[in-house]
């Protein structure tokens, strides 16, 4: 019987080899500096967890249900933060993932500078915004609203701007073909095809946000995360309980609903 | 001719009058919550919009110009940060993948085990890393350890739903020629499935690297370590020209490691 031999193996290039290598060496050397160069003081970490765990723990596992109020409110203003900010920023998405698409408004060069304003928005920490719209319009949940719209409409761009690309141009194409005008291959031959995936990718957002404004609290743009603040400072860890059981079961039932209506959409 | 013009008189509407009915109603539903939303979080405004452009470009005005004399003083906490995303997100890579397992759907195929992890992973990304950074810091004091541990269970949630999403759609038919040949459990997944997996692990993590080195800002601000806390500090001090200097390096420390993670995908993929 004839011996069975695997195939050999594909010959890798020098290049190829040498990269790896070098790859693997830095990622190496990264994690000794970080290793080596971390400070964690272990003996306190550790005495602290020890004294605070039965303070800590319990409390947060069973709820401060007279609370449930004021929690429930607060997480109610989070929602209309999200829900504001989030269909803002899907409003002022819109031009400007067009002008970043590539396929639409011409040139390369308007989709470059459509792409930089979009990372340029990206690259700022929600919660620096939200700082910023603070002192601007006060401390309330208004703040929140302004800093959630800004900060979402960057990703938002960006993912418009995507899908945009993606269409299937051989339709706008053939509009043109017919001597359609701009405004007309906009309405039948583009938006048609955009709509379903920017609404979905809306409501995605919504959920996100839904977890981004429960954190602005902390600079005062109002919401939850005011209540978490005051609730850690005063180291109420029942209301904590509640605020976390709260924030749990809102999350949970807004990313279900959200993932049905998008299935129906798409 | 009279034919012709009837044709082009009625135009045909692209979609049924059901599909349009719901659409109207669907609209002014979402148009009425959103004035409802914008009505409610501005009850507490007192100052209104006029002074708001004013305000922010007189407080913007305080940021500028940075004082970039603090650069040496702050290089350390920046560093920190970065460590402690390091160290999160390996951590969080380790232990995301017996998870990601167990929660696909194609792998997993005990239908109970399937339901448990996913259930657990899809509460565990419910908590923000605001709260999981608090509620550390309330258990091990303030400094990077209850950092490092928010932020790698905040990111084992994001990593285990991304990647279990990646097992979920990879090609089954290798899966299913080694196990015709015999292969066990572990066999499948080391030779079928880790290949086809690879490269999307490493890019999702290198994703998740940069939510995390944005996150540490939100640690900071409740004290689990990093250049967060010294932001606060120096914005509590109403330090604005340092603030600035601050937020100008986090800034450029994004875009940097935004970029390399970039060009490493682009090579990985």
């Amino acid at each position: 019987m004839e011996k069975l031999q695997l195939p050999p193996k594909p010959e890798k290039s020098l290049f190829k080899k040498v990269r790896t290598i070098v790859i693997l060496l830095l990622v190496v050397a990264l994690y000794v500096w970080t290793f080596t160069t971390i400070n964690i003081d272990w003996s306190r970490a550790i005495e602290r967890s020890i004294n605070n765990f039965h303070r800590v723990i319990p409390k947060l596992l069973s709820p401060d249900w007279a609370a449930a109020g004021d929690v429930g409110a607060a997480m109610l203003e989070t929602v209309f933060i999200a829900f504001a900010g989030s269909l803002m920023a899907a409003v002022l998405a819109v031009p400007l993932s067009f002008l970043a698409a590539q396929n639409m408004m011409g040139g390369k060069v308007t989709s470059t500078i459509g792409k930089w304003i979009l990372s340029a928005i990206r690259a700022f920490p929600d919660l620096i915004l939200a700082i910023l719209f603070v002192v601007a319009v006060g401390p309330n949940a208004f703040a929140g609203v302004l800093a959630i719209a800004i900060g979402s409409t960057g990703m938002l761009g960006k993912m418009f701007s995507e899908i945009i690309e993606s269409i299937d141009m051989e339709v706008v194409q053939a509009m043109e073909a017919n001597g359609a005008n701009k405004i007309q291959i906009l309405f039948y031959g583009v938006i048609p095809q955009i709509t379903p995936e920017f609404l979905s990718y809306a409501i995605y957002r919504f959920e996100v946000d839904i977890r981004a404004s429960s954190i602005l609290g902390i600079v005062g743009a109002g919401g939850i995360g005011t209540m978490v603040i005051f609730a850690s400072s005063n180291r109420n860890w029942n209301e904590m309980g509640m605020i976390l059981f709260s924030i749990i079961i809102v999350v949970t039932v807004i990313d279900f609903a959200s993932a049905r209506i998008r299935r129906k959409i798409v | 001719m009279t034919n012709k013009n009837s044709l082009t008189q009625k135009s045909m509407s692209l979609y049924p009058a059901k599909t349009k009915m719901q659409v109207t109603i669907i609209f002014f539903v979402v148009l009425g919550i959103y004035i409802f939303s914008m009505y409610k979080t501005q009850e507490q405004m007192v100052g209104g919009f006029s002074g708001a452009l004013g305000n922010m470009y007189v407080v913007i005005e305080k940021f500028f110009p940075p004082n970039f004399a603090i650069l040496s003083a702050i290089w350390n906490s920046m560093l920190e940060t970065i460590k402690m995303a390091i160290i999160a997100t390996s951590i969080a890579g380790i232990l995301t993948v017996p998870l990601a397992v167990l929660s696909a759907q194609n792998i997993t195929t005990f239908k109970p085990l399937y339901y448990l992890t996913r259930t657990l992973l899809n509460l565990l990304r419910t908590i923000p890393d605001l709260v999981l950074a608090v509620i550390f810091v309330g258990l091990f004091g303030v400094g990077i350890f209850p950092g490092i541990l928010a932020l790698t269970v905040f990111s084992l949630g994001i990593l285990a739903k991304l990647i279990s999403e990646t097992i979920e759609s990879v090609d089954m038919n290798p899966l299913e020629a080694m196990r015709a040949s015999g292969g066990n459990v572990f066999q499948v997944i080391w030779y079928s499935l880790v290949p086809q997996v690879a490269p999307q692990f490493t890019s999702l993590v290198l994703y998740v690297f940069e939510i995390n080195i944005r996150a540490s800002v939100v640690l900071g601000m409740v004290g689990a370590g990093g250049i967060g806390l010294v932001l606060n500090q120096q914005l509590k001090f109403y330090n604005y020209p340092n603030a600035m200097t601050i937020i100008i390096v986090i800034f450029a420390t994004v875009l940097i490691i935004e970029f390399i993670s970039n060009k490493l995908r682009e090579a990985l993929l």
